[in-house]
């Protein structure tokens, strides 16, 4: 059997194995419910989430719309500009020295209390969520794209300067593959965040998206449209984390976190 | 293996360059680190003909590596400088294939991959390098392994494929900081057969770093022996056995003598002690 086969049949023995643990979970969660008689406002069972969920989906779709892009542009100008900034600050010790108490600065003040000085200056629509998602993004790309860069071995520059190699040949062949596995990291801890940014910006400024729906069904204790609406939400961020794994997956296959070993699916992803 | 391999012609590159001969004149290193200096090298004066063949042994954390680096042009030495056919060296030297201390392969390349990076970053055509890269690999017995990635092999394997990567320009000087030092004893001594018949027949200008008298003594045509740090250079004994050495030199009293020489300058230096291991002596804490 070829090796790509095996991993084929591994991946769909851990999608099983996942499906009949959440089978489960809704199992034992919509019996308790009966059996307990929890009152649908506290706890609603899976089936009346569902049903709720289907009388309610088209208004669901336009702010699940408006949500994901607002994580997909505000994480991808993430990647745009923290990217090309680490390259900079990994060649440059005065710059580095100049950026990185700023960087530090940023990072410590909590994002999420400033949020609504964003209001302040941008008013409502897509701006200040976008900022939120591109603040709280930036920085874990930024750090481990520099850490990358960085980690190079001395010997392997060595090897290069011996060959008289001009830098931009040594930059593509060997510091940007050596630390992709790096900046992917970056980039999945940056794909979580990025969902959490826009419910929060949602949340304070209260005019669009999942983030607001949620808080106005949980207004009206309609619950079971909270749920509806957490997971909506859970669909978004696992799809977007798990389309940068894939490229991951694809582009860094040779990394060891990528090689198929059988424990990668309970230590990784 | 088979070391008409290892002597394939690498295509032609319009670049013809003979041995070189190299003076290392009074270089000296000293490293420094917040406010602690570490003396890795004292003061070293050697000349190196064209063509030779000259091994460094000397015990560990005597400043083997750090010579060749400065050799090489990648360090430049806190005092004293190094001429390379009468030209200072200032900054990396690139007519040169090194081998270093640690295979240092590229996780995301295939063994030939990593050979023909060699050539990539001298802006050459890998695709003329192909045929040698292969035969070099097979020359090591590494040809069915091409297409493997460096986790696939050990540390062996990866070793001597860092060698075929630094012979695929087949340049005319060689430096090898313990080329051999991750190889079991049998690949050793082939690889050290292998690298004489590739010596004898191209007169590359060779330093070769070693813990090994054996090896040191086979392959040279000189043996420079280092002291303890602040490295030194203790003494330079030429060796005069007849070429090709090959596996039976070991039998000659001439190699035993020279063997014992260089024993008996580190046991007077104390890098060796006759009985009473110190290891020994480390009690065990129970
Ligand atoms: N970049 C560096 N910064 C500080 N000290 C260094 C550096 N490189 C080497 N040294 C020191 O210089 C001394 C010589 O190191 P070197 O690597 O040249 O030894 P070596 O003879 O090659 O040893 P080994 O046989 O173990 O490889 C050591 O004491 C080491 O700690
Ligand atoms: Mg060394």
């Amino acid at each position: 059997m070829s090796r790509r086969m095996q991993r084929v049949i591994a991946a769909t023995r851990g999608w099983r194995d996942g499906i009949i643990g959440f089978t489960v979970l809704f199992l034992v969660w919509e019996v308790s419910a009966h059996v307990f008689k929890i009152p649908k406002y506290i706890l609603p069972p899976p089936t009346v989430i569902w049903a709720d969920l289907m009388k309610r989906y088209p208004r669901m779709i336009d702010a699940a719309i408006a949500t994901t892009s607002e994580i997909v542009m505000g994480f991808a100008i993430a990647i745009v500009v923290s990217i090309p900034l680490a390259v900079i600050v990994s060649y440059s010790r005065p710059i580095e020295r100049a950026i990185f108490p700023i960087l530090i600065a940023l990072q410590i003040i909590p994002k999420i209390a400033i949020a609504p000085l964003f209001i302040v200056w941008f008013g409502f629509g897509l701006m200040p969520k976008l900022l939120l998602v591109f603040l709280l993004s930036f920085f874990p790309i930024l750090v481990s794209s520099i850490t990358g860069l960085k980690s190079v071995p001395r010997d392997i520059l060595d090897l290069a300067r011996s060959t008289g190699s001009t830098e931009l040949m040594v930059f593509r062949k060997i510091r940007l593959p050596h630390s992709l596995p790096s900046i992917f990291t970056g980039l999945k801890v940056a794909a979580t965040l990025a969902t959490t940014a826009a419910i929060v910006a949602e949340f304070v400024a209260s005019d669009r998206g999942l983030g607001y729906m949620l808080l106005e069904f949980n207004g009206n204790l309609e619950t079971g449209m909270v749920f509806a609406t957490v997971i909506g939400l859970s669909l978004i961020g696992i799809v977007l984390y798990a389309m940068v794994e894939f490229v991951e997956r694809n582009v860094v296959s040779w990394h060891v976190s990528q090689r198929d070993a059988p424990e990668k699916q309970l230590i990784g992803s | 293996m088979n070391a008409t391999e290892l002597r394939q012609e690498a295509p032609e590159t319009g670049v013809t360059s003979g041995p070189c001969a190299i003076h290392i004149d009074g270089v000296a290193q000293v490293f420094r680190r917040d406010d602690t200096e570490t003396h890795a090298i004292e003061k070293i004066d050697l000349s190196i003909a064209a063509g030779e063949f000259i091994s460094v042994v000397g015990p560990s954390g005597c400043g083997k590596s750090t010579l060749m680096r400065i050799v090489s042009g990648l360090l430049a030495p806190t005092t004293g400088r190094v001429l390379i056919d009468g030209r200072p060296v200032n900054g990396p030297y690139t007519d040169l294939g090194i081998v270093f201390q640690s295979p240092v392969l590229l996780d995301w390349r295939t063994i030939l991959g990593n050979v023909l990076l060699q050539v990539e970053l001298r802006r050459r055509s890998p695709g003329d390098y192909v045929e040698r890269g292969h035969a070099l690999l097979d020359a090591v017995g590494l040809g069915d392994f091409h297409d493997r990635y460096p986790h696939e092999l050990s540390g062996g394997m990866q070793q001597r494929a860092a060698i075929c990567r630094a012979l695929i320009h087949d340049p005319p000087l060689l430096l090898m900081d313990e080329p051999f030092g991750a190889l079991d004893a049998l690949t050793r001594e082939q690889m050290r057969i292998d690298l004489e018949e590739l010596w004898l027949s191209s007169r590359k200008t060779v330093i070769f770093i070693t813990h090994s008298i054996d090896e040191a003594v086979l392959l040279s045509d000189r043996v420079v022996v280092m002291s303890p740090r602040p490295g030194r250079i203790e003494r330079t004994l030429t060796i005069d056995l007849p070429r090709p050495r090959g596996l039976e030199a070991r039998h000659l009293p001439r190699f035993t003598e020279i063997v014992e020489e260089i024993t008996g300058i580190f046991l007077s230096r104390g890098v060796l002690r006759r009985g009473r291991s110190a290891l020994a002596g480390v009690k065990a804490k129970r």
